[in-house]
């Protein structure tokens, strides 16, 4: 455990050395209200919630989260220090397990810095707040699956621009697998089990359940799943790739 | 040497390392005792660099083990790694981080806090003289302080072995003797391995030099003894002011002479007398010089050359 608040630090330390922090979060900030404002008609609705700024979470994660994961093992990889990192006396695991959750207390920071608009809509009229926290909850466990998934890919290569690439490819397949569009694909050739399990593998199911205030331990249980799933296969991955 | 057996700190046991039909490393034995400075020497690409990130615990071996102060490399490597300090190739460091800021958290990681931490920071901060580059970022630091910011990172926890890959490389004349100093100072209470591929740097600092080439160990022994390998061991450079034809006719003439050359350095003309079988020649060769009355301007006798050994065991394998 104290490794990996160790590394914790050393890896919330690195996001804040360089600007990459400040303008991720003011990007994030910039995006997530706009969008909710002028794609997401967030006063002329005229109702007191956060639908509309939760709703493009996932397309807003689908650019933002790459860029967060994309440095975490390629970057070590690319300068060496991964030789240096997995020669001091710390396992395997808690290399892994202390870059994600870096990445995803980061992300956590930017969410939570989103508070004024639970404040505008506690303002302007009486919202459901649990199901604002339950939105709240869901999006940080999202953006948690769609870091998992970022870390893994990023331990593959030495490249960071690859790795943001490749990460948004499988995270927007990730997203949209319980679309119309990919199971119109499927449809009538493969077997209903496909069907069924490529749609429950949708972010975006998981998470519109959440967000609608059904609050289901199985949608929270699927993303902390995938994250251990992702972050297993990250420390494969790690230890495969790190000679080369 | 006999004390390298009867206090054996790191024991490398019959190492191999396969990257696909590549034979990197090749059942590659040696131990090195407290106190040792062991050169690790062999062209690039011999595997020098493969064999150390085994002993650290970076690569898995294929066949074989690395055993550091009773901690099995394979079976206990965190235990391994605590006794370890590493300066892999090329010295990585986080560039975006302070030299301060990497150290501390090399000592948290070490398992140091408080004041322990702010001691063990200290010394290594002394030891390589980082002092006026604390709180500048490792990116904006040239590259012999990159080096030396490597180096106070592998020396922060004191560890009983130190494993260098390269220390000195792409440092200035005045660096590179600054940090073989600190090593001669670490030596005596720790092992310490060093590669290299500067031969000078083995007189300089090793009590003791492997050589690596393909994969294969090759060579093992001290310094001195590998010299008495080379062809040059205790031939005789011999220089005259006059009739350098006639002498080196006569010297060919000797029976402990292998043969004659007329050799140019950067100490002038002279001739080398290689002896025969290493053996002593000096006296016979003085004694014909006092006999024909030569005019001899200088006359020594090489101890043998690194580079001569270096050549023949690595271009043989």
């Amino acid at each position: 455990m104290h490794n990996v608040a160790v590394i914790v630090r050393r890896e919330l330390q690195g996001y804040f050395a360089t600007p990459l922090a400040y303008v991720f979060i003011v990007i994030f900030l910039a995006l997530a209200g706009s969008l909710a404002f002028f794609a997401g008609n967030f006063f002329e609705r005229g109702q007191a919630d956060l639908q509309p700024f939760f709703n493009f979470h996932p397309w807003l994660y689908l650019v933002l989260i790459p860029a967060l994961a994309m440095r975490l093992w390629a970057e070590e990889r690319k300068s060496g220090t991964i030789e240096l990192l997995l020669t001091l006396p710390i396992s395997m695991t808690e290399a892994v397990v202390g870059k994600f959750l870096a990445s995803w207390i980061f992300a956590g920071i930017a969410l939570a810095l989103t508070f004024p608009f639970w404040l505008t809509v506690i303002y302007l009229g009486n919202p459901d707040n649990g199901v604002i926290l339950a939105s709240y909850i869901g999006s940080f466990l999202m953006a948690g699956a769609f870091l998992a998934v970022g870390a893994c890919l990023s331990a593959l290569t030495k490249n960071q621009v690859i790795a943001f690439v490749v990460t948004a490819a499988i995270c927007f397949l990730f997203t949209v697998s319980g679309s119309q569009i990919v199971l119109g694909v499927l449809r009538g050739w493969a077997p209903q089990l496909v069907l069924d399990t490529v749609a429950s593998l949708s972010f975006l199911t998981h998470f519109n359940a959440i967000v609608r205030g059904v609050i289901d331990l199985r949608d929270a249980l699927f993303f902390l799943s995938t994250i251990a799933l992702f972050l297993y296969a990250n420390a494969v991955v790690v230890d495969l790739k790190k000679a080369d | 040497m006999a004390s390298s057996n009867t206090d054996p700190m790191v024991e490398v046991r019959n190492l191999s390392k396969r990257f696909g039909p590549i034979l990197a490393v090749d059942d590659v034995s040696f131990t090195v005792g407290r106190g040792e400075v062991l050169g690790f020497l062999g062209p690039n690409g011999a595997g020098k660099s493969t064999t150390m990130k085994m002993i650290t615990g970076f690569l898995a071996p294929s066949a074989g083990t690395a055993v550091v102060c009773g901690a099995d490399i394979e079976s206990d490597p965190i235990a391994a790694k605590r006794r370890i300090g590493y300066l892999p190739e090329g010295a990585p460091s986080y560039p975006d981080m302070t030299p301060l800021h990497f150290l501390e958290f090399v000592a948290r990681v070490r398992g140091f806090s408080g004041r322990e931490a702010r001691e063990a920071i200290g010394n290594a901060i002394e030891c390589t003289s980082l002092g006026s580059v604390l709180a500048q970022p490792i990116d904006t630091l040239s590259k012999g302080f990159k080096r030396r910011v490597g180096l106070a990172q592998a020396l922060l926890h004191d560890p009983p072995v130190l494993i260098l890959d390269e220390p000195t490389d792409g440092l200035d004349p005045n660096q590179k003797h600054d940090v073989r100093k600190l090593i001669n100072l670490l030596a005596a209470e720790k092992s310490i391995i060093i590669s290299t591929h500067l031969l000078e740097e083995v007189d300089a600092v090793c009590t003791r030099a492997v050589v690596i080439a393909a994969g294969r160990l090759v060579a093992d022994g001290t310094p001195g003894e590998l010299e008495q390998r080379s062809r040059h061991h205790n031939a005789v450079r011999i220089e005259l002011a006059s009739g350098m034809d006639q002498a080196e006719a006569a010297l060919q003439a000797l029976a402990n002479v292998e043969s004659v050359e007329r050799v140019i350095d950067d100490e002038g003309i002279a001739l080398m007398v290689f002896a025969r079988g290493g053996r002593s020649i000096v006296a016979e060769v003085a004694d014909l010089a006092r006999d024909r009355r030569w005019e001899v301007a200088g006359l020594r006798v090489e101890r043998g050359r690194l580079e001569d050994v270096f050549r023949q065991v690595t271009l043989a394998a």
